[in-house]
């Protein structure tokens, strides 16, 4: 009987089975023999000698560093933010019903939108003599600010943009979990006399937690591989003098631009192994399940 | 809960602005995109354009092959999404109502992988779609992109609900696997596989990364690779760059607004289960 079925299964599943096989796990165990490639001759397949070379040329690299710097600063200004803001307006949607679904389909549009096109958008938004950006600040008072041309204000552009672009779907998960809080722990906090702010304190946030938590994860691995949104708002650059470098992009330059496959695949790993740290996170959070 | 009409007031308040600031970009790329090229430079800028200059679409149109781009996406979008979905149905078939050999070990190592960022993959794929002599080619855009763990996982989820006992019936009637999973197990998971289409012409529709390591040359191109390239090219001349990327935009929102019951179910499921 399970021979049967076993013969069936092989059936069903080869034809995910051999795409999945051949475009992500082959690929996934090859990048890693990559990134352990010392010298290696791209046009006839050869590899001549295999070693740390790689790891150490990336411990080195100042263009490395400032990479991953700027992945941590972006990281820190988008989770956050993003997340504080996600969840005050999904507790405002979760308390109306009128206009409720209006409102949550347009802060979800962002999302279902091309990366590139709307970076572009953005990149005219924050155009220094003609962008609405400046022009919308000129009403309170600011000078111009040079968005995309300028070192320091390169990164808060791109931070701008990816928080905007990436709200709805944080709003649609906690509205979600929103949902799941049953009424009787508010009625219960009711009977107990606890105001507006102390239910919000005291039910609403830690029933919430594992939500919080997994948007939280969700955003830090996603915020960790930016890349088309530089790409397109700088036009094909990692913003002036690499002020907008990312780990991906970085990958990206040494791969494409450059042909390292090495450095590539070794960066490539570098950021595996730093997301690899927040999923197991996130796995053993999860597991744990968080109760009060 | 019970809010007063003040409160209620202030919420729809800041629910409204907030919606205008996500909604501005849209229209100031719609608004740009019909201005003649003196109102794209006016300071302080105005909204609605004298006359609406359609002109800029056409433009655009002759300025880069964007209907070549447009076909491409069509056609990858269709096509991968037709492969992936067969795929996925096939696998989460097998996952959630045949018990084979190594079932569960498969599954967690496929599982597994779903933690691999895409970037990872990107070197050695080129490398052997460049063996393959795939690149610049429909193969290289597609066939890569017709399995999904993701969805699979999704659909597995959703088979996993649908009773035993409904498959015990249906083999007692003489009914065989492929006959059940056709007419009983996809009619009830549609709207499951539904959201698993959407995400992922929606997904296709905005890939970037992907299209343009494997392209080289402008016959290939998708949208947004096209017009990644021809913002390099035509650089400055705003007008024209807006109504490229609402050719881009714009179809993906329609789809959204009237069929956003099934992505929105599909992206709440996904984050509840975590």
């Amino acid at each position: 009987m399970k021979l049967k079925e076993t013969a069936k299964a092989v059936l069903y599943l080869s034809p995910a089975l051999l795409i999945i096989g051949v475009f992500t796990i082959y690929p996934m165990i090859k990048s890693f023999f990559m990134s352990f490639y010392a010298e290696y001759d791209y046009f006839n397949d050869v590899v001549h000698r295999y070693g740390f070379d790689n790891f150490v040329y990336l411990w080195n690299d100042a263009v490395f560093h400032k990479a991953l710097q700027n992945t941590f600063i972006f990281v820190l200004g988008v989770v956050p933010v993003s997340i504080l803001l996600s969840l005050w307006i999904a507790l405002m949607l979760n308390s109306i019903t009128f206009l409720n679904k209006f409102f949550r389909t347009i802060y979800f549009i962002p999302f279902v939108t091309s990366v590139v096109a709307v970076s572009i958008v953005w990149r005219w938004i924050f155009h220094s003599n003609y962008g609405i950006m400046n022009y919308f600040l000129s009403w309170f008072g600011v000078d111009p600010i040079n968005w995309l041309t300028s070192t320091e204000w390169a990164m808060p552009s791109l931070i701008i943009l990816s928080i905007w672009k990436g709200l709805g779907y944080n709003i649609i998960i906690f509205l979600a979990g929103l949902q799941t809080i049953g009424d009787t722990y508010y009625n219960a906090a009711r009977i107990d006399g606890a105001n507006r702010w102390n239910r919000f304190i005291h039910v609403t946030l830690p029933q919430l937690a594992p939500t919080t938590f997994f948007v939280s994860i969700i955003s830090i691995i996603g915020s960790f591989k930016v890349f088309d949104e530089i790409y397109a708002l700088f036009d094909g650059k990692a913003g002036p003098s690499n002020s907008a470098l990312t780990v991906v992009y970085y990958v990206f330059d040494k791969f494409y631009g450059e042909w390292n496959f090495g450095v590539a695949s070794a960066a490539a790993y570098v950021l595996f192994a730093i997301i690899f740290v927040f999923t197991l996170l996130q796995f053993y959070v999860s597991k744990k399940k968080i109760t009060y | 809960m019970k809010t007063s009409p003040l409160s209620k007031t202030f919420i729809y308040g800041l629910l409204g602005i907030g919606s205008i600031l996500m909604l501005l970009p849209f229209v100031w790329m719609i608004s740009t995109s019909l201005k003649s090229g003196n109102e794209v430079m006016m300071m302080p800028p105005i909204w609605i354009p004298e006359t609406f200059r359609f002109d800029n679409y056409v433009e655009a149109f002759k300025k880069a092959p964007f209907a070549t781009y447009f076909l491409n996406s069509v056609i990858v979008m269709v096509l991968s999404t037709l492969g992936e979905v067969i795929t996925t149905i096939l696998a989460a078939y097998a996952f959630s109502k045949l018990n084979f050999w190594g079932k569960d070990v498969l599954f967690a190592l496929l599982v597994g992988t779903m933690m691999v960022p895409g970037e990872v993959l990107l070197v050695p794929n080129f490398v052997l779609l460049s063996n393959l002599g795939w690149i610049d080619r429909y193969e290289a855009l597609i066939i890569p992109w017709t399995a999904s763990i993701f969805s699979i996982f999704l659909l597995r989820q959703f088979f996993m609900k649908i009773p035993k006992e409904l498959n015990y019936a249906a083999r007692v009637d003489g009914c065989t696997n492929f006959r059940f999973l056709w007419s009983i197990m996809i009619p009830i998971a549609k709207p499951a596989i539904v959201t698993i289409i959407l995400l992922k012409a929606i997904g296709s529709w905005n890939a970037f990364l992907w299209p343009l390591i494997v392209t080289n040359s402008k016959e290939m191109r998708t949208l947004p690779v096209g017009l990644t390239s021809f913002s390099t090219e035509a650089g400055t001349v705003y007008e024209l760059l807006m109504a490229a990327s609402t050719m881009i935009i714009l179809p993906m929102i329609i789809l959204f607004i009237f069929l956003q019951k099934y992505i929105i179910k599909g992206i709440a499921g996904a984050g509840i289960k975590g």
